[in-house]
């Protein structure tokens, strides 16, 4: 059985979704043939399948994901990066260095010290290892300039908008540069100005991300 | 049920709750967070995790670890309670982390830690069961993957009749306090305790009227999370 229209609907944990032969993809469990939500949020019950797109919760790392982090410590060997996960990115010497890279010869604090914020992209991530992260990769690497703006990591698909139409209003608006991190971090870059702009309206999609008239609302902030 | 010919001290009906109001996301530094008042209880509960696992011993490779704290407050009882933490409530954290682990779907996050903090401000009787309808309504506000939020309430008997929702005073002059916890959408007890005695038939009585209570809680802990998250304080359940 397959619904035509995708049909949309607020859950809390133990909400029964629908009921009948549907495929879960996210966030729901099958019991039977119910199908019930694990997440606060909204179901989305779609061709292929039942989700749940959750309203909190922290980030989990997918492969090939650009993240923003923070390196918090560092050894001979890898920096750790903090990207608002349940663990450290690990950023291996080697993955910085290339492949000649010795502990004894290179010196770690010439690349990244602490409290340096960085681009990266997800190498791996399983459940029985820490994610791997790097930062080779055309807009990859170190932050010298700009301001970071943190937000719920589920809202991220709302602030980039249907094919990016959120991250262009902002960006056309505010004058600003969006750098996006999957979890849930954004780097900011533009005038004083712009920066705060793009931020309050960063925080308004925080605070409304359910809403369907978000694109109204967020339009009516930035033009004021 | 009407008003018994036997007044209860508190002036309630057999199958009255004291007031309850819950608020969820009431801390901000916590991943989640709930408010209960529960009568004269005041319980905050906080979550925080998925996190790391310290000490690393304690880390399962399959699934999460949940650690549970329940605290009360020196000032929170009559005379000073000394802060330690104290066997009771050793006893009381134990029994609250397995009432709400069923519902937490643990195999979703190895090799980390969840940890629930609950801290008593002001107690009266049935702490334990408003400890974790604030513990369940914030595991449900950090978005830990769950299978069904967890709902307790203590039926019991004082003054020789069956009554819901036991507090102070009934339970110290009462004849049985039985608090129980349940998962309500699956209906998998989760928690079950029974202090004193109880004939079967009270018995039947005491779990049917424990359980009617468990769902009057479930729909203000709906209303908690739809209120912080839809906006909503009907929880609209989309039907």
């Amino acid at each position: 059985m397959k619904t035509n229209s995708v049909e949309r609907k607020y859950v809390i944990p133990g909400d029964l979704v629908i009921e009948g032969e549907h495929n879960p993809i996210a966030n729901v469990i099958k019991k039977g043939n119910k199908i019930i939500s694990t997440k606060v949020g909204m179901a989305e019950i779609g061709y292929n399948g039942v989700k749940v797109i959750p309203l909190n919760g922290t980030y989990v790392p997918r492969t090939d994901d650009v993240v923003i982090g923070k390196v918090v410590d560092m050894n001979g060997f890898a920096w750790e990066v903090d990207i608002n996960s349940w663990f450290f990115g690990i950023l291996t010497g080697s993955a910085v260095f290339g492949r000649q890279f010795s502990s004894s010869r290179d010196s770690m604090k010439s690349q990244f010290n602490k409290g340096e914020c960085l681009v990266a992209k997800i190498l791996s991530f399983d459940r029985t290892r820490d994610p791997l992260i790097s930062i080779s990769g055309p807009g990859l690497g170190k932050i010298k300039e700009g301001e970071i703006a943190y937000i719920t990591s589920s809202k991220i698909p709302r602030v980039i908008g249907k094919k990016g139409a959120m991250i262009k209003l902002i960006e056309e608006n505010t004058g600003c540069h969006l750098t996006i991190g999957q979890n849930g971090a954004i780097l900011l870059k533009g005038t004083d100005e712009g920066r705060e702009k793009a931020k309050k309206a960063i925080e308004l999609i925080g605070n409304n991300a359910h809403l369907s008239d978000l694109n109204d609302k967020v339009i009516s902030l930035i033009s004021k | 049920m009407s008003k018994n010919n036997i007044e209860r001290i508190s002036g309630r009906a057999q199958d009255e709750l004291r007031n309850v109001s819950i608020k969820a996301g009431v801390i901000k530094n916590a991943d989640g967070s709930a408010l209960i008042e529960f009568g004269k209880n005041k319980i905050i509960a906080a979550v925080f995790g998925p996190k790391e696992v310290h000490p690393k011993h304690m880390m399962s490779s399959n699934k999460a670890v949940i650690k549970c704290r329940y605290h009360m407050m020196p000032f929170s009882t009559d005379t000073r309670k000394r802060p330690n933490i104290s066997r009771r409530e050793i006893e009381i954290s134990k029994v609250i982390r397995e009432a709400v682990q069923p519902a937490i779907l643990m195999e979703d996050y190895p090799r980390t830690a969840i940890e629930i903090y609950i801290e008593i401000l002001q107690s009266d009787g049935g702490s334990r069961c408003a400890a974790i309808n604030a513990a369940s309504t914030a595991l449900a506000d950090a978005g830990i993957n769950m299978r069904d939020l967890v709902t307790a309430c203590a039926a019991g008997k004082a003054n020789g009749q069956v009554v819901l929702d036991v507090d102070d005073n009934e339970d110290k002059t009462g004849e049985a306090d039985m608090p129980i916890a349940l998962l309500p959408n699956m209906g998998l007890i989760t928690l079950f305790q029974l202090d004193g005695n109880l004939s079967k038939e009270e018995f039947d009585k005491a779990l049917e009227l424990a359980k009617t209570g468990c769902d009057k809680l479930y729909k203000l802990q709906r209303d908690a999370l739809s209120e912080k998250y839809f906006n909503d304080k009907n929880g609209d359940k989309g039907e």
